[in-house]
């Protein structure tokens, strides 16, 4: 009788006895990402779930990611397999509004000059003695963009997952803290002050309809192994352009985007076992998340001030910053620059037209990159 | 092939690759913009 008690109050300080120090550490992980999204609003809707199943995996005995735990469920159902980042892109297809990038279609190129910080910090990676795909996988945190980097990694770093999507979701919430020193640093007084011309004229809906088809089939016959995430945020934007389908533009925006992005944080937040996460390559691969980031801003930028001398100086390189998929974050940066240095400049649709593009521009190099590698027979 | 062949590959590939499909998206969507403008009752 008594050691049947003993056993029973045994079973109850079995968790405490097997809490190892990285689990506390990572415990105390997880709290720092509910803070962060609770607290400071940073990417409030994955940050939370994705602090929370942080919590819940670094729990010991708890197996909420042994083969039947709940967790391991969620993310063999989309996560292994890739789909849930293709569910979230249909949203944010059938969120994103490309008018500004139609009306000015050169800023398609901020867009491309956004995604150089993947390759950049890719061949840093290497440099520094990550794997190829390990690199492949960290160089696309540059992309700035959380599904492509989820999708990219899941696929060929797993392991560096967690570590990967806290990075790429981290940094994207610190845009507004991270770009301005750098636009600064970049550009001359003149240059910032730069009046840009209001926008001539809006697009007509038969070119907005054949946007998301000319990108699925140009951009998929040029990189196929990138079409599901062509194709999915295409799809996404066709249904909201087409507007014959509101039903299902509205649900892909609202309740599919919702419920994926909660088991999509839950997931992500499970591959952050104590373990697993607590490597200086850990540190390593945020330091590289904050190194691409920044080069993207520079290369945009930089692009952005080529743009102003073949244009005769109507281009305000500040708009370069924006080409980034952070979107409309990024767009809104530009024009707080913009305004702080000049009061007359207006330039948040022209921002918001290179925003675009580099929400089309991560995923054309997320399908370039996959088949480059394809091409070399690395994948 | 060793790392260093991988990178610059990577990176002339790629970064060429994504600014040369974008620029021909770009020119494709110029020309499709002139070719539909939008229409009075459009705007």
């Amino acid at each position: 009788m008594e050691q049947a008690i003993i056993s029973g109050l045994q079973g109850l300080i079995n968790g405490f006895l097997h809490l190892e120090w990285r689990c506390v550490v990572m415990i105390f992980v997880g709290l720092l990402l509910l803070w962060l999204g609770i607290k400071k609003e940073c990417e409030p809707l994955l940050l939370v779930p994705i602090g929370f199943g942080c919590i819940l995996v670094n729990i010991p005995l708890a197996d909420v990611m042994a083969e039947e735990g709940f967790l391991r469920v969620i993310y063999n159902m989309g996560i292994s397999n890739e789909l849930f980042p293709l569910l979230i892109f249909v949203g944010i297809g059938a969120m994103t509004d490309f008018g500004p990038l139609l009306a000015n279609p050169s800023t398609f190129l901020l867009g491309a000059a956004g995604q150089f910080g993947i390759f950049l910090t890719l061949a840093l990676a290497l440099a520094l003695g990550f794997p190829k795909l390990d690199a492949v996988s960290i160089g696309i945190i540059g992309a700035c963009d959380g599904p492509t980097a989820i999708y990219v990694t899941s696929k060929y770093a797993p392991h560096l997952l967690g570590a990967v999507s806290v990075a790429a979701y981290s940094y994207m919430s610190l845009v507004p803290v991270i770009q301005p020193p750098i636009m600064k640093l970049l550009t001359t007084d003149k240059e910032r002050t730069t009046i840009m011309q209001t926008m001539k004229g809006s697009v007509s809906r038969t070119t907005k309809l054949l946007f998301p088809l000319v990108i699925t089939l140009i951009g998929g016959v040029i990189a196929p192994k990138g079409l599901p995430l062509l194709g999915t945020i295409m799809l996404g934007n066709l249904m909201r352009e087409s507007g014959v389908v509101s039903r299902l533009t509205k649900a892909s925006e609202n309740e599919i985007a919702n419920v994926v992005t909660l088991f999509l944080g839950l997931a992500i937040g499970a591959t952050m076992a104590g373990a697993a996460f607590l490597r200086p390559q850990t540190l390593i691969i945020l330091s590289l998340g904050f190194v691409a980031i920044c080069l993207d801003t520079v290369c945009g930028v930089m692009l952005g001030k080529i743009m102003r001398v073949l244009s005769g100086g109507k281009i305000n390189p500040l708009i370069g910053a924006a080409g980034i998929s952070a979107f409309p974050m990024a767009a809104r940066v530009a024009q707080r620059e913009g305004q702080k240095y000049n009061k007359k400049s207006y330039l948040l649709m022209h921002a918001m037209g290179a925003n675009a593009g580099g929400q089309v521009g991560s995923v054309i190099a997320a399908a370039v990159m996959l088949s480059v590698l394809t091409g070399m027979g690395i994948i | 092939m060793d790392n260093l062949t991988f990178g610059i590959t990577m990176m002339v590939c790629g970064m060429g690759g994504t600014i040369l499909t974008l620029w021909i998206l770009s020119l494709i969507m110029t020309l499709l913009g002139k070719i539909f403008p939008e229409k009075k009752e459009e705007k």
